[in-house]
């Protein structure tokens, strides 16, 4: 199998038309929905077209969008990071930490903290903690291997998961819904500054990554492979896993854990576009977003009842993706 | 100029084994020089050391007269080129993408320069790697496979190129190739190479100096002929060896079954 080079040219192709798709979703998401709209009517601010359009599509439409990039980006690169194609922005427990902490938030009955939504304080908090736990037991010293923090990663997961079942076992019939509701994730309208704040975060940090793209490429090779080619692989880890798991934490503190799209969209892509990370990390971020908007968009208009958009990005993307993989599989040595 | 790399009392142990006892060694001149031994005889741990990839050790390991963990890692890898036993690579990426890695320490930004393309260039060509440059690395020979790590390592344009069992999935062919090409980079470029190998022929055939480790020891170090005389290859792999003259006068080990 020959996988095109990457060249500057191309990969300013590639991430064009990414973007334009992206452009078109975004365009296109908030004018499907249950509810018939005027656009005409909500442009000249008559109710409830515009409220409907400005207050509830659009926010909640950037917000999938946002999520999606985040996820699909963090997706890529832990599966760099820990040299594992099944690596998802969640194997290392920052999502159950996150889950945590909400379900601590809807089991204690907190409403707010310091202005927030209680729910995204603690979820965040939750996810900050499982970090700082995995990371201290997988540093040896000043040194830190992808190996032992897989390890420790899924083993703090699967402690977090035991003590949420714990927690969800003591809970009312009424805060288990919420906590079922917030395990399953979705995407919510939110206010604009809130958007502002996540975007304030994901932005900045994913466009970091992609600075950092060819020491990517190093680490996914190995450890060694990165040190005798200049860059410091304990270093290169830290960063990524910090980066990552903020990706992954914002998002998740605000729509719950979203699965799948951070496992897909990146495997979908590097079969397209091969392996390195100058092309395959932007390219994650657009089209996860654009995926990850289409999926919401489906979720809340397909049916008379909104599904969890969960389930839609396993019941759209797993069959695509399996198609994909039959079709590439001959020339991929799979 | 100081020597590439000087060894002072180099030490290494992995809890009570003791993988390298005391080697001090110097390298002041571009030479071939393979390194062999019995198996955990430490040879790849003195590789990794000098190649700064191992820590833990006691004694010196210098660089230019600099210990090399005192190197900036990107600066000693524009001077450094390591080449591991093999290599695994899990994600899709080509041979060429596996030799533009090298360039790296050398990266201003996100893209190639053009002096980056003439390395790789370069280093395809040497490696005879060129025809298959756009394939899937994973879709290659254990051997070809082989070759491309060697291009990588020679497109970081090294002034010391260090081997961990460079041949050892290669083709008689290749094997022949691959050791002219290092012969030629010491004799031409003037380049520092040290190449660990288990085939003494093609260790004396090419090398300036042999050096052999048993349980982290230095048994020999010597030109090809002393290092390795037959009394010697008893004691470091307690193997029977005997030197046969071929026709056209150049020696050859043959070992008693």
């Amino acid at each position: 199998m020959t996988i095109a080079a990457v060249t500057p040219a191309r990969t300013l192709r590639v991430l064009l038309f990414a973007a334009a798709v992206l452009l078109l979703v975004l365009c296109l998401a908030p004018l499907a929905g249950p509810s018939p709209l005027d656009l005409r009517k909500a442009w000249s601010g008559q109710w409830p077209d515009a409220q409907v359009y400005f207050a509830v599509r659009w926010p909640r439409t950037l917000l999938a969008a946002l999520a999606g990039g985040a996820l699909a980006s963090a997706g890529v690169l832990f599966q760099a990071l820990l040299r594992d194609a099944l690596a998802t922005p969640f194997t290392l427990g920052v999502s159950s930490g996150a889950s945590l902490g909400a379900v601590l938030a809807i089991v204690l009955g907190w409403q707010s903290a310091a202005g927030l939504p209680a729910l995204w304080v603690a979820s965040f908090a939750g996810a900050a903690l499982v970090l700082a736990l995995v990371l201290s037991i997988s540093a040896d010293g000043r040194r830190l291997s992808s190996f032992t923090l897989l390890l420790s990663g899924v083993t703090i997961n699967a402690i977090v998961m035991s003590v949420i079942m714990l927690l969800h076992s003591t809970a009312t019939v009424s805060q288990s819904f919420a906590i079922v509701h917030w395990l399953m994730g979705g995407i919510e309208p939110l206010p604009y500054s809130a958007l502002a704040a996540l975007a304030a975060i994901i932005l900045p940090t994913s466009l970091a990554l992609c600075a950092l793209a060819r020491h990517w490429n190093l680490l996914s090779v190995g450890e060694e492979w990165a040190a005798s080619r200049g860059a410091s692989p304990n270093r290169l880890l830290l960063v990524g896993y910090l980066a990552g798991s903020l990706l992954t934490a914002s998002v998740t503190a605000v729509t719950g854990p979203i699965g799948f799209v951070g496992l897909l969209v990146p495997h979908a892509l590097r079969l397209r576009l091969g392996g390195d990370h100058r092309l395959l990390l932007p390219a994650s971020f657009l089209f996860g977003a654009a995926f990850l908007v289409v999926c919401d968009t489906a979720a809340r208009s397909l049916f008379a009842v909104e599904i969890p958009v969960s389930v839609l990005t396993a019941l759209v993307g797993g069959p695509f993706f399996i198609a994909l993989l039959k079709g590439k599989r001959k020339s991929l040595w799979l | 100029m100081d020597p590439f790399f000087e060894t002072r009392a180099l030490t290494m142990r992995y809890g009570a084994a003791e993988v390298l006892s005391s080697v001090s060694l110097s390298f002041p001149r571009a030479e071939m020089v393979s390194l062999t031994g019995p198996n955990g005889a430490g040879k790849s741990t003195l590789l990794g050391i000098m190649a700064h990839l191992r820590r833990g050790f006691s004694g010196e390991c210098l660089f230019r007269g600099k210990p090399v963990s005192s190197w900036a890692r990107a600066e000693f890898a524009r001077r450094v080129a390591f080449v591991p036993q093999a290599l695994r690579i899990d994600f899709p990426f080509t041979a060429e993408q596996v030799v533009l890695m090298g360039r790296t320490p050398y990266a201003g930004g996100l893209f190639e320069t053009p002096q980056d393309w003439t390395a790789v260039e370069r280093a395809l060509l040497l490696t005879d790697t060129a025809a298959f440059r756009h394939r899937d690395f994973r879709s290659l020979s254990g051997g070809e496979r082989q070759r491309v790590v060697l291009a990588s390592a020679l497109a970081q344009d090294p002034e010391a190129l260090l081997l961990d069992e460079p041949t050892s999935f290669l083709d008689l062919e290749h094997q022949l190739s691959i050791y002219r090409l290092l012969r030629r980079l010491v004799d031409d470029q003037h380049i520092l190479v040290i190449a660990v190998t288990h085939d003494l022929n093609l260790a004396a055939t090419f090398s300036h100096r042999v050096l052999a480790l048993k349980h982290g020891r230095l048994l020999a170090d010597a030109a090809p002929c002393d290092a390795l005389s037959a009394q010697r290859i008893r004691e470091i792999f307690a193997v029977d060896a005997e030197w046969v003259h071929r026709a056209d006068g150049r020696p050859w080990i043959t070992f008693s079954s």
